[in-house]
């Protein structure tokens, strides 16, 4: 890998803006949500593709396992899962989950659980195998004295890879974690920096656009919109936020440079080190950083504005997600001559 | 040779109001200098006027024109409402339920794309033309429908400070005053000011005046202009004093805990408490905004918000107008400068757009559950009964008893109250 040479690859084009994108376990197929109200199954090496009719965008999307299946959260507040298309694009299983917009999902490290989140603060756990309902946090609980709970729509979600923690972050930039064993909130802390009530907006910006571990949790990673200026232009710039899990601490904040403006819509973690997001705003990039170092190492610009991203199985490419209806894949290697 | 007291200049004007004060200058002035004549068709039963102003452009598409399951129609769904057939916004689940107190206009194409412009052509029924300027609808419904006994404005709008001058040729008298959900300021007897201080200040004045009009009224200069303004310095007064007596008015610790939390307790929610409590102070036009829809960026996100906010405060206000028999004579508009670009931009965004957006109105005169106007499939273009802020601005008159045709006449002019070349959009009118 050498991300100095990362270059488009490949690039699908759609009839519809894309919002979304994941690859599939084996790394053969990349799935993609558009504004088409569809989710796609595109395998690139076959150049075949599968529309799944969602009736809804989709934003979160996520596989069960290696071998599970594909699950869709819908901005209708539908679960809906997905067997692997060559048996039938038509879904096996569709929960009302969420009353409006389902922001995130996420699954367990153990493939058995499925947690999601969304516009309504509640935050749902389903078992993947048969889509029961698990448990439901939702309002506010005291702990030692203090109240905790989301207070505006719940933006993210993601399972500690130690399997007994959930971590929750909304719109006002409040970070949750939930205890999976007592069934209750532990503590709560909040990224200031990435979120903002824009007065003259009157309007609150920011929220987690992302939220990740690192594999051996000890660390969390937060992304969105910083330093906003404007908040109905969009003016501010995308950030990474890194905290230290066991006493929430923020450590660092990933920061462009040059300046981009707009959202780091996803952050992966390269297993190498790098941590890779995807921007947009005013135009799209691909932003590289090390780890503890605050600036960009190297900056990809993207012929539209990038609105999710992904990591290929193989650590070499890229799926991004594109507002200019095109899925482009991209290689962290040199050009094939 | 004639004293003329009031040359009728600008300067003139802002040196009698700087006397006077904000206060004086906001409920009295040279509106009353012109004949009043007689409004043909006018009837006068105490209609008001209450407009919802969605500051900076609020999407049709995700309010009153719902383009579901289609490429411009953005990720919200349609829900049905309280008329069969009329589908609203899923961000409005709220205001559904009243929909058979509200009407839509769904054709409006005011050919603008700019803001300034377009709050000037939605209030004021005209297009913003150099050197000319027309009153804003509040103050033609405060002229319209003046209550002359009532020592409260006749045109207020919350949240703003101060007094607007937007009454153009009706005068100060009919300009805004702002409130932001407490008394209008300078509208208390200053602290340092003793009772008795005060009295032996107003009798001062009174005779002050007395000698003054004596010497108008009956001395080598006297003339009726000269009578009538100094009628005016004594009104503005007496009508300050009046509505200092009124303060309570705008005092929302009067209403019950109940209707604060019913309401919300953030701004909207609060201001659209005062609304009703100005209504029912029987105030003939109240404006209140409600910012910010200017969404260029993630427009999905930010119509969630702020109609969230704005759903259930403005749906307590129809249903308590409803149940307090006041919705039949009070007009309800909710408007903004513009609507947004069905094309969603690369933002998730929606864009200024003049061509083909709604507004909502009922109560007074509207017939409620009328939709007039249609756009096409993805909400590009009006492909029925097009209509635009002049129809809208006739209508609204027609609606609280006005002839919009007819005309103000001031110092011998007539100004209609309304573009001549325009007419009330008849469908919508009960």
């Amino acid at each position: 890998m050498d991300i100095q040479k990362t270059h488009v690859e490949a690039e699908h084009a759609h009839d519809s803006p894309l919002i979304s994108c994941r690859f599939s376990p084996s790394g053969e197929e990349v799935v993609f949500g558009a504004e088409d109200f569809h989710v796609h199954r595109w395998n690139a090496n076959a150049d075949r593709k599968v529309s799944l009719n969602t009736e809804a965008w989709v934003r979160a999307l996520a596989f069960a396992g290696k071998d599970g299946p594909l699950i869709t959260g819908g901005y209708d507040g539908r679960l809906m899962w997905w067997p692997d298309p060559a048996a039938s694009p038509k879904p096996i299983r569709t929960i009302d989950a969420h009353e409006g917009w389902i922001r995130a999902i996420a699954i367990s490290p153990d493939g058995a659980r499925l947690a999601s989140v969304g516009n309504d603060r509640a935050i749902r756990l389903w078992k993947v195998a048969d889509g029961a309902p698990i448990h439901e946090f939702e309002g506010t609980t005291v702990v030692e004295d203090k109240s905790i709970g989301h207070e505006s729509h719940i933006y993210n979600v993601a399972f500690h890879p130690g399997g007994t923690s959930l971590v929750t972050g909304d719109l006002k930039g409040q970070l949750i974690e939930w205890d999976l064993k007592a069934l209750r909130p532990k503590r709560s802390w909040t990224a200031e920096s990435l979120s903002k009530y824009d007065k003259t907006f009157r309007a609150q910006i920011g929220g987690f656009r992302d939220l990740l571990f690192d594999a051996s949790g000890s660390k969390l990673f937060g992304s969105g919109i910083t330093k906003v200026t404007n908040a109905f232009a969009g003016v501010g710039n995308p950030s990474v936020v890194e905290f230290n899990w066991d006493d929430g601490k923020q450590l660092n904040e990933y920061l462009t440079k040059p300046k981009l403006q707009g959202v780091a819509w996803r952050t992966v973690l390269h297993p190498d080190g790098p941590i890779i997001a995807a921007h947009g705003g005013s135009g799209g990039s691909l932003v590289f950083w090390k780890p503890g170092q605050t600036d960009s190492t190297h900056q990809v610009k993207l012929p539209q504005n990038a609105r999710d991203l992904d990591l290929h199985p193989d650590g070499k490419r890229l799926a991004v997600a594109c507002s200019d209806s095109k899925l482009r894949l991209c290689l962290m290697e040199a050009k094939a001559n | 040779m004639k004293r003329q007291a009031n040359c009728g200049s600008a300067a003139h004007e802002i040196a009698r109001r700087h006397f006077l004060g904000l206060l004086g200058a906001g409920t009295a002035g040279l509106g009353l200098l012109g004949a009043n004549r007689v409004l043909g068709g006018l009837k006068e039963q105490n209609r008001r006027v209450l407009v919802v102003f969605l500051h900076g452009g609020v999407s049709q598409l995700e309010t009153w024109d719902p383009k579901p399951m289609t490429k411009t129609g953005g990720p919200f769904r349609a829900i049905p409402t309280k008329v069969p057939g009329i589908h609203i916004s899923e961000l409005l689940p709220k205001t559904a339920q009243h929909m058979d107190k509200l009407a839509l206009i769904r054709g409006l194409n005011t050919h603008n794309n700019d803001h300034s412009k377009g709050y000037y052509q939605m209030r004021h029924g005209r297009d913003r033309m150099p050197g000319l300027d027309f009153p804003h609808l509040g103050a033609v419904t405060a002229r319209g429908l003046e209550r002359p006994q009532s020592p409260l404005p006749g045109f207020i709008r919350v949240p703003s400070g101060g007094r607007g001058s937007d009454a153009a040729y009706l005068g100060p008298r009919y300009g805004s005053i702002g409130v932001n959900g407490k008394p209008p300021v300078n509208s208390s007897r200053p602290a340092t000011l003793t009772e008795a201080a005060d009295l032996a200040r107003r009798e001062f004045r009174r005779r002050a005046d007395e000698r003054f009009a004596r010497n108008r009224h009956s001395g080598p200069f006297a003339t009726d202009s000269g009578k009538a303004e100094t009628g005016i310095y004594a009104e503005s007064y007496d009508q300050a004093l009046r509505l200092m007596a009124k303060r309570d008015v705008f005092d929302l610790s009067h209403e019950p805990q109940r209707d604060h939390e019913r309401y919300g307790k953030h701004d909207f929610g609060q201001h659209c408490l005062l609304a009703r409590r100005l209504l029912e102070n029987d105030v003939p036009f109240v404006e209140v905004t409600h910012r910010n829809y200017d969404t260029h960026n993630e427009n999905f996100s930010f119509h969630l918000e702020q109609l969230g906010e704005f759903d259930t405060p403005f749906s307590c206000l129809v249903q308590d107008l409803h149940e307090r028999g006041l919705l039949e004579s009070t007009l309800v508009v909710v408007m903004s400068e513009f609507g947004r670009t069905p094309k969603i931009n690369v933002r998730y965004g929606r864009d200024h757009w003049g061509k083909s957006w709604s507004i909502c109105l009922g109560g007074a005169g509207i017939a409620p559950g009328t939709v007039v106007g249609k756009t096409n499939e993805t909400g590009m273009e009006v492909v029925d009964r097009e209509v635009d802020h002049g129809e809208l601005f006739h209508t609204y008159l027609q609606a609280v008893g006005l002839d919009s045709h007819s005309s103000f006449t001031i110092g011998g002019r007539d100004f209609p109250l309304a573009d001549p070349a325009k007419s009330p959009i008849k469908e919508v009118l009960s």
